[in-house]
């Protein structure tokens, strides 16, 4: 299952409307501390394939939903359940700290 | 017996050492706990790596030097170090809960930002207090924020900063920034950027963000509240040799003892980049110290 990208369009139907847990990564292209954070978004998205939803938001591109979840430093990375967000994880962190979202 | 040669740490100084090793026809496996490229890695575009006279993006270049490496056969394995036992002739890591060994360690663990240790601090990451200003700076678009140091960092966050914000104070203990000309000139005469000289942060004041900072003048033991919605800290590294702490001398700051043969108090070890005692860490210097790493585990292996 491919990282999904998520905008204004689509985010409440596909992250907050979704069927079981959704990790969105907000990040920026100028940001290195997000280009070294996306392999490891990737590796988890791999390893969750079918239990958990992946995807990102460039919040470039959509600042309202950077704003929406009150996300002043990038990368940030947010576990939804059910519509709400429940855990978050804010700068470059192992894989095992997104493991650990999910507890 | 895993490799002869295990790199601990996938930055400049650490795939240096690989790319020398293989070519030296070494058996080498790096080991890195997050994404090649170390601090490199995090940093938005390099200025001072010879070779690229327009720049080159540091997690760009993390990956050509994993390439390079990779090339002449190194391996890398992505995971944490949680464990290692140097002394002896066979040297064991733990690593992503696998016992690896080898017959010599090449330590390239590097540094991370320090942090200003005061209440408040963990919880309010991400939520006013930052250690990246080309990471987060746009969000304080039209704020007022404050730096703290007086290093190349700091002075090169303030600039960054004072394009973006209404208003930047950079608070620094001494009198005078520490940061090199190069960075120091563009600093003066921006009209939106104020100095507190000779002070700290004595505290974070906080509701849900950041709300503003105590700040006391070292020299008259006074304290103001300077309001701001942002603080980015710039007060230098702290070498991530934890782990090696007990087995390998380590100086008063934390930093591996170890001259320009980059040769420890342990024979078999060598300690490469930012995590050693020396002058000046840039990547240029961790290249140089993983090449020359690299020729001493060499020689070492072949006594």
């Amino acid at each position: 299952m491919a990282v999904k990208t998520f905008t204004q369009e689509n985010f409440d139907k596909e992250v907050l409307g979704a069927q079981g847990p959704v990790l969105v990564d907000f990040w920026a292209s100028w940001c290195g501390p997000c280009k070294m954070f996306s392999p490891i978004v990737d590796a988890f998205a791999e390893a969750h394939e079918g239990d958990v939803t992946v995807g990102k938001v460039n919040i470039d591109e959509q600042p309202d939903l950077a704003a929406r979840y009150g996300v002043m430093s990038i990368p940030t990375a947010i576990l939804f359940k059910d519509g709400e967000a429940v855990n978050t994880l804010v700068g470059l962190q192992p894989k095992e700290n997104l493991e650990a979202l999910l507890q | 017996m895993t490799a002869d040669v295990i790199v601990i740490g996938g930055g400049p100084a650490g795939y240096t050492a690989a790319l020398y090793g293989a070519r030296a026809g070494l058996s080498v496996l790096v080991l890195e706990k997050l994404t090649p490229g170390g601090q490199m890695g995090t940093t938005d575009q390099v200025d001072n790596y010879p070779g690229f006279p327009e720049g080159v993006g540091g997690f760009e270049l993390a990956m050509e030097m994993k390439k390079g490496a990779e090339r002449f056969g190194a391996r890398t394995k992505m995971a944490e170090v949680t464990e290692v036992k140097l002394t002896g002739e066979t040297k064991e890591v733990l690593a992503g809960g696998e016992r690896l060994q080898a017959k010599a360690v090449i330590l390239a663990t590097g540094a991370h930002p320090r942090e200003l240790g005061l209440p408040g601090e963990k919880e309010l990451r991400g939520r006013g207090v930052s250690y990246c200003a080309t990471c987060d700076g746009m969000f304080f678009r039209g704020k007022t924020v404050a730096v703290v140091g007086g290093g190349d960092t700091a002075a090169a966050d303030a600039l960054y900063l004072s394009r973006l914000c209404e208003k930047v104070v950079l608070i620094h203990r001494r009198d005078a920034l520490r940061a090199s000309a190069a960075y120091r000139a563009p600093l003066m005469g921006l009209p939106n950027l104020e100095f507190l000289w000779d002070s700290e942060v004595a505290a974070l004041e906080f509701e849900s963000t950041l709300t503003g900072l105590t700040v006391r003048n070292k020299k008259t033991g006074k304290t103001q509240t300077l309001p701001c919605s942002g603080v980015f800290v710039a007060i230098g590294q702290v070498p991530d040799t934890g782990l090696f702490k007990g087995q390998i001398a380590l100086d008063g700051a934390g930093y591996v003892c170890a001259d320009e043969s980059t040769r420890t108090s342990l024979p078999g070890v060598f300690a490469a980049g930012d995590l050693r005692a020396k002058p000046l860490r840039q990547i240029v210097t961790a290249c140089a110290d993983g090449a020359v790493a690299a020729q001493q585990a060499e020689a070492y292996l072949t006594m």
